[in-house]
């Protein structure tokens, strides 16, 4: 073929799903050799899309795929890695009670007779972590494995199957700055070696850093490839949404008050034995954002679901206003005041086979106002929502279309319509913007900072540390279902810092930590 | 009266009974386990045994050859267990629906099929005798020591293979490439299809296996617990082995402990029905009374898990 420098090319690829949706229209996407090649757009770009076709998870309507200067058709993941391509998934494909070794051989197990050559199994892992810098154990269990070394796990397993184009979709999503320093320093390591990168991020400072080209996607269509160092991080940027962005949010200072949520000496250890709260104590002031920063896994999860009534804890109190609200209700502890904007939008946060109008009404169809005697006051929900939907800029056919069809941003705008339309005195905000588009991001960020000035205390827990240093008025770390560092003014602070104290590295004494209760 | 017991219990013939008992338990908890490990809920354990067990008989009455008789029934537990296999996985039905298909349609079903094969009806008390019954051995060596040979020797040849079955069916889930997909697939089957496996095909496999299982029990209970078939031949032994499989975590050992423990008291139901003074109705529900006692106890302690289960299934169906 005339073109050898390019070891992936899509031409004109289009894909029409059957219930009509076009995800990808006419797209072109050519990865040299050797390169790391970002591929970027906001949700529904169309980019997992035309990672799937990529990796034979999906088939495209048209155009044609060539590797290594070869026409292919991929129509399984197989046949993919058969070519030479690895995917690493954003969500890890790994089976959480084998071993690393069990599941890097899964599906192509050395055999000794009848039986699995387990020692073999550890073997070849070791090789090829040592062969590639990626250091793994190769006999524990996933289950109790870091999400850093998850990932090494999923990269070397692409690696042991022969592929030479590695795909990874949203590789640092959950990891912390070190580990994915980390992440980058192999995957440099990799690319001396000759291998491919494809790179799907949302994150502009990263893509600046590690890739060598890009291509951009908006919409279903390639908005263009352009060399990383040609082009900056506002141009990419506008580019994916076609318009200026500002990531900063202005905000005045907090002027706190009162303390609304009060906790102490929360403890909870999980059905694994894990002590994931440990005598945790802290209070939100009306006014103020608290944020809470750590990685993954530290406790924020086990915090809010105490909050909110979805588990309960071995220990402790927790009360809004004076208000015990632990085995409260959950209707009865939104009576009080308290909105929820849950990690996991689409089990917690809506019905998805429902409108968008039901889904607004469904935490306020029983108030007077929404009711006529028996009966639904049907013209008070309709002009609601349609509010609603206008004041949240919830793009839409209609207040009647199902929520589920919506993009991922549009749906947590709805979520958010919802939580933050109902007076609330305070707002638990887990995990707002997660995989949500830059527009929507920016626009629910700066009604989360507008509710706390106009008096709301607002409880913000996001893996984004970004996020958490931006909005935050003040700010605590988690580690191990503790506080470990508390700061009182965000300002000052940087990655490095917050990276140290989330990692463990350092911790601060106990009376720093408790000034977070403000007593 | 509790003198009695005791006295009972202590007897060799009541320990040699327990396993006895527990044996066709334990055939069809190994089947549980096994379809459980790969994702697949095997509810019509039940049917499946009764269906097989009716072959067993009718194919060593043919044949005059016990096991021909056994292999029957084996044969028609696996293509039973791919039925459900082809029902749930390649037409998509629920397979706790296909499951209690098969059990509902074994109880009328075995009836007709029995008189259309023989014209007897409600069972085939008539059609066997004793030279097509699962025979007994006698461990050499191990029959002569006291005690211990009368509890361990004189079992059904099938007894022995059931509790050997224990030991093959771990290894075969913990130490072969076709157990490690198993597990797999029923873990996590999108990690195990992205390797490659088939996730379907293992789950047939999974199936055919516990097929086999519960073959083997059915042709356990007509040819040699009762000596012959009829309708009420399992009497819930199906659900006492999907019980023993969830008590037992799921685990071959486990299951197997599990089973034991069912075992000892369907064995004192039969022992102490016999008794004065005790109400032979109330004894008659201890073995169930055991498994929901033990179902409660396993539900409460993993409660948590299923939960965080369903989360994780949750995201995984978001993405």
């Amino acid at each position: 073929m005339s073109n050898n420098e390019y070891v992936v090319q899509m031409k004109g690829i289009t894909k029409v799903y059957p219930n009509g949706v076009a995800a990808n229209q006419g797209v072109d996407f050519n990865v040299k050799k050797g390169e790391i090649h970002a591929l970027m757009g906001e949700n529904g770009a169309g980019k997992s899309t035309l990672m799937k076709m990529l990796f034979g998870l999906e088939q495209p309507t048209e155009g044609e795929i060539i590797i290594n200067g070869e026409k292919v058709s991929l129509s399984s993941p197989m046949v993919a890695i058969s070519k030479g391509i690895g995917m690493v998934h954003q969500h890890f494909m790994l089976v959480p009670s084998l071993t690393v070794a069990e599941n890097m051989v899964l599906g192509m197990e050395p055999k000794k007779g009848m039986f699995i050559d387990y020692k073999k199994a550890v073997e070849i892992t070791e090789e090829y972590a040592k062969k590639y810098n990626l250091h793994v154990d190769a006999n524990a269990k996933i289950i109790d494995i870091p999400v850093g070394m998850k990932q090494k796990v999923e990269i070397l397993k692409a690696l042991v199957r022969g592929a030479k184009i590695l795909i990874l979709d949203e590789p640092t999503a959950v990891l912390t700055t070190q580990e994915t320093a980390e992440l980058f320093k192999e995957l440099i390591n990799l690319k001396e070696q000759g291998y491919t990168i494809i790179f799907i991020s949302h994150k502009l400072k990263e893509i600046k850093q590690i890739t060598d080209r890009l291509t951009i996607m908006r919409g279903g269509k390639s908005m263009g490839v352009y060399e990383t160092a040609d082009i900056s991080e506002q141009g990419i940027s506008r580019l994916m949404v076609g318009r200026d962005v500002i990531l900063t949010v202005e905000k005045e200072k907090a002027q706190p008050t009162d303390v609304v949520l009060k906790v102490r000496d929360l403890e909870y250890t999980d059905s694994w034995n894990r002590k994931m709260l440990d005598k945790l104590s802290f209070s939100v002031r009306k006014g103020e954002i608290l944020g809470i920063a750590g990685v993954e896994g530290n406790g924020q999860r086990e915090l809010v679901e105490m909050l909110f009534n979805l588990n309960v804890p071995d220990a402790g109190t927790v009360t809004v206003n004076g208000q015990n609200i632990l085995g409260v209700p959950q209707r009865k502890i939104r009576e009080m005041g308290v909105s929820l904007i849950p990690e996991d939008r689409m089990v917690y946060g809506i019905a998805s086979s429902g409108t968008i109008e039901e889904n607004l009404m469904s935490d306020r169809f029983d108030k007077k106002k929404y009711n006529k005697g028996m009966l639904f006051d049907m013209n008070a929900m309709h002009e609601e929502s349609d509010r609603l939907i206008d004041d949240y800029l919830v793009l839409c056919k209609s207040r009647k279309q199902e929520v589920g069809m919506l993009s991922g941003g549009n749906i947590q705008k709805v979520v958010v319509a919802r939580e933050f339309s109902s007076d609330p005195i305070l707002i638990i905000a887990d995990q707002p913007t997660r995989g949500i588009d830059v527009g929507a991001t920016e626009f629910i960020r700066k009604k989360l900072v507008e509710l706390s000035r106009e008096g709301a205390a607002v409880l913000l827990v996001s893996a984004d540390l970004n996020e958490v240093m931006e909005l935050s008025d003040s700010l605590v770390v988690f580690y191990n279902g503790k506080i470990a560092a508390y700061f009182e003014d965000t300002s000052m602070l940087n990655d490095e810092i917050m990276g140290e104290y989330m990692l463990g590295l350092k911790k601060q004494t106990e009376e720093e930590v408790r000034r977070v209760c403000h007593e | 009266m509790l003198e009695q017991i005791s006295s009972l219990i202590f007897q060799t013939d009541f320990v040699f009974s327990i396993f006895r008992i527990t044996a066709p338990i334990l055939f069809a908890a190994l089947a549980a386990v096994v379809a459980e490990k790969a994702g697949v809920t095997n509810i019509g354990l039940e049917g499946i045994m009764l269906i097989s067990g009716l072959f067993g008989t009718l194919f060593s009455y043919w044949t005059q050859s016990w096991m021909i008789g056994v292999l029957g029934a084996i044969v028609v537990g696996t293509l039973l267990a791919l039925m459900m296999g082809f029902f749930a996985l390649k037409l998509n039905t629920d397979i706790i629906l296909a499951g209690i298909a098969i059990n509902t349609m074994s109880a009328g079903g075995t009836i007709f099929l029995l008189y259309l094969f023989t014209g007897e009806r409600g069972n085939t008390a008539s059609l066997t005798s004793s030279n097509i019954l699962i025979p007994t051995v006698k461990l050499p060596i191990i029959d002569s020591i006291p005690i211990i040979g009368e509890i361990i020797s004189g079992h059904a040849v099938l007894t022995y293979i059931a509790f050997i079955l224990v030991f093959v069916i771990w290894v075969l889930l913990y130490k072969t490439a076709i157990g490690l997909k198993i597990r797999a697939v029923g873990e996590n089957a999108h990690a195990a299809e992205s390797v490659g496996v088939s996730v379907i095909k293992i789950q047939y496999i999974a199936l055919a296996i516990s097929g086999i299982l519960c073959g083997m029990g059915g042709a356990f209970m007509s040819m040699y617990y009762s000596q012959s078939w009829n309708t009420g031949l399992i009497a819930g032994r199906g659900f006492i082995a999907l019980a023993a499989q969830a008590m037992g975590r799921g685990e071959p050992v486990g299951a197997m402990f599990s089973s034991l423990l069912f075992g000892l008291a369907q064995a004192l139901r039969t022992k102490v029905s016999g008794m004065q003074g005790v109400s032979s109705n109330l004894i008659s529900a201890m073995p169930y009374l055991v498994t929901i006692i033990g179902l409660v106890l396993y539900a409460a302690s993993t409660m948590k898990k299923v939960k965080r289960r369903k989360a994780d299934e949750a995201n995984e169906e978001k993405k």
